[in-house]
């Protein structure tokens, strides 16, 4: 066809210094599936591009600054900001982003970013938990995500990880819907082919959360699974269910490796 | 040929215009998944067949296939085979059972079936999101998949 297809070969700096891995030897538990994990920015426009090497481009910064204020903000009964106990975001937040979702020894569950900030606000600030991927939360996540850029995602994947890896696992291969696609048929069969207008790329996450064109906001994991889904005429799971914490682990393995460049910017 | 006597035969008899649809459960299928007769009872209509294959809300097939003979039609996809001269390559039995249920013909293909409205894994409400309610559709009809294999058997290098 005459279409360029697969992943393209250009390079992403970010402000002109910050050196970013988009394409990595596979983890070892892909190694049947596929030799290289490619980023989503191989699959965009140049125009789409261009916007995530510069902070002032990148629209998903202006929500990196509102979550910076509303660190700084004391909320809740405790009266405390997240500054009062952890300063600056820019030390102490460093390589979070690469390590979740992540298992959570006491609580025995899997945290999700948001789900650990969330665990913040209730139990140590008194405040209200966040609604999962919407504004506030999806905001904070990027500013968390922002301080690991160029950090190689490195989620684990054993342990008491494993049931859930397993369990994403399952939920990747599974072929949902009246149209019966699994992310697999998308995202590993079809990555570099055109689904009409889409330059279909391997649907990974280190790029999370998102800056799209299309909705002019920035957009958590679990929407865009939400979406994804909801294309194969099936009913999807909702943002912050045991089934998106389970994918979302799973998928982040698949790149471990890569880069953390969230907030990127999609189209 | 002899399978479209047999057709108006059983048009004449019963006289009703849906007499001879057959339900998306009761498709035969041939050992290669080919579907031998209409499942309207009737012809298809290859000019209605191109606009189901490049309309999105009906088959939506130009998003995996390219297809040649439609220039006008931005954005054909490239997860499936062109089909630029499958006319010549396939008969109307074998594209009949590869649009109704292509995983007869290529088993664990990509291809979504386009007349089967059951064994599903979370079946939506359309594309909502949400569950659905009460018994699916097959998401083209028996006489919508007619007027497809019409088009396609119109696709032959020229
Ligand atoms: C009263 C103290 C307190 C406040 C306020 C607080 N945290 Fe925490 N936070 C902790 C403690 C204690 C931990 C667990 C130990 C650790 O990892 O530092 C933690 C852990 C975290 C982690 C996981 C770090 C890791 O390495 O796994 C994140 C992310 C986080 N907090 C974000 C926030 C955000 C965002 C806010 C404000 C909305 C906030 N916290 C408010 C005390 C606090
Ligand atoms: C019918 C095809 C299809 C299926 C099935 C599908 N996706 Fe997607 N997905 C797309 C398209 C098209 C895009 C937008 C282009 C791109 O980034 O690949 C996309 C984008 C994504 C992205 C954004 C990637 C980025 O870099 O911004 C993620 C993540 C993703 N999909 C994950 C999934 C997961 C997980 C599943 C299964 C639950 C899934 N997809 C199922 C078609 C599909
Ligand atoms: C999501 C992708 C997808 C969609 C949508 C789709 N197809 Fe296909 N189709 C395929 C793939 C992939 C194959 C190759 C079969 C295989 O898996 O080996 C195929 C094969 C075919 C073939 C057989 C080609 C040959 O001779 O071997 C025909 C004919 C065909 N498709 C027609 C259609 C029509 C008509 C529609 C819409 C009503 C449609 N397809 C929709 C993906 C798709």
């Amino acid at each position: 066809a005459a279409f360029a297809g697969g992943a393209d070969d250009d390079t992403l700096t970010i402000n002109g210094d910050l050196d970013m891995v988009t394409k990595a030897a596979a983890p070892d538990h892909l190694s049947d599936v596929l030799d290289e994990v490619i980023s989503g920015w191989h699959f965009r426009s140049d125009e789409t591009q261009q916007l995530q090497t510069d902070d002032f481009e990148n629209q998903g910064m202006i929500f990196v600054d509102q979550a910076i204020d509303q660190w700084n903000t004391a909320e809740g009964t405790e009266g405390k900001s997240c500054a009062d106990c952890h300063s600056d975001p820019a030390d102490s937040m460093v390589g979070v982003t690469t390590t979740y979702p992540k298992w959570n020894e006491d609580a025995g569950e899997m945290r999700t970013v948001q789900m650990q900030v969330n665990d913040c606000r209730t139990n140590r600030m008194g405040a209200e938990a966040w609604k999962y991927d919407a504004g506030a939360a999806v905001s904070m996540e990027a500013l968390i995500a922002s301080v690991s850029r160029g950090m190689p995602v490195d989620v684990a994947i054993d342990g008491p990880a494993a049931e859930y890896w397993e369990a994403g696992k399952d939920i990747y291969y599974t072929r949902y819907g009246q149209l019966e696609l699994s992310c697999a048929n998308c995202h590993e069969q079809n990555y570099g082919n055109y689904i009409r207008a889409d330059h279909l790329s391997q649907g990974q996450i280190n790029g999370f959360p998102t800056y799209r064109l299309k909705n002019a906001q920035l957009n958590g994991a679990h929407s865009r699974f939400k979406g994804c889904i909801r294309d194969t005429r099936a009913e999807t799971f909702s943002a912050g269910s045991d089934e998106f914490i389970a994918l979302e682990l799973y998928v982040k393995s698949r790149g471990n490796g890569l880069s953390v460049e969230g907030p990127s910017v999609r189209n | 040929m002899r399978l479209t006597a047999i057709t108006a035969a059983a048009v004449l008899a019963t006289g009703a215009a849906f007499a001879d649809t057959v339900a998306p459960g009761d498709v035969q299928f041939g050992e290669y998944g080919e579907v031998a007769t209409s499942l309207s009872g009737m012809d298809g209509d290859a000019d209605a067949g191109r606009v189901i294959f490049s309309s999105r809300s009906k088959g939506n097939c130009a998003a995996c296939h390219a297809v040649a003979q439609l220039p006008d039609v931005a954005f054909q996809g490239e997860v499936g085979p062109e089909l630029t001269w499958t006319g010549e390559a396939r008969t109307a039995e074998e594209l009949r059972g590869i649009v109704s249920n292509a995983k007869m013909t290529f088993p664990d293909t990509v291809m979504p079936a386009f007349y089967k409205t059951t064994g599903f894994t979370r079946p939506g409400d359309g594309y909502t999101g949400k569950a659905a309610t009460g018994e699916l559709s097959p998401i083209l009809s028996a006489q919508e998949i007619e007027d497809v294999v019409a088009f396609l058997l119109t696709l032959q290098e020229s």
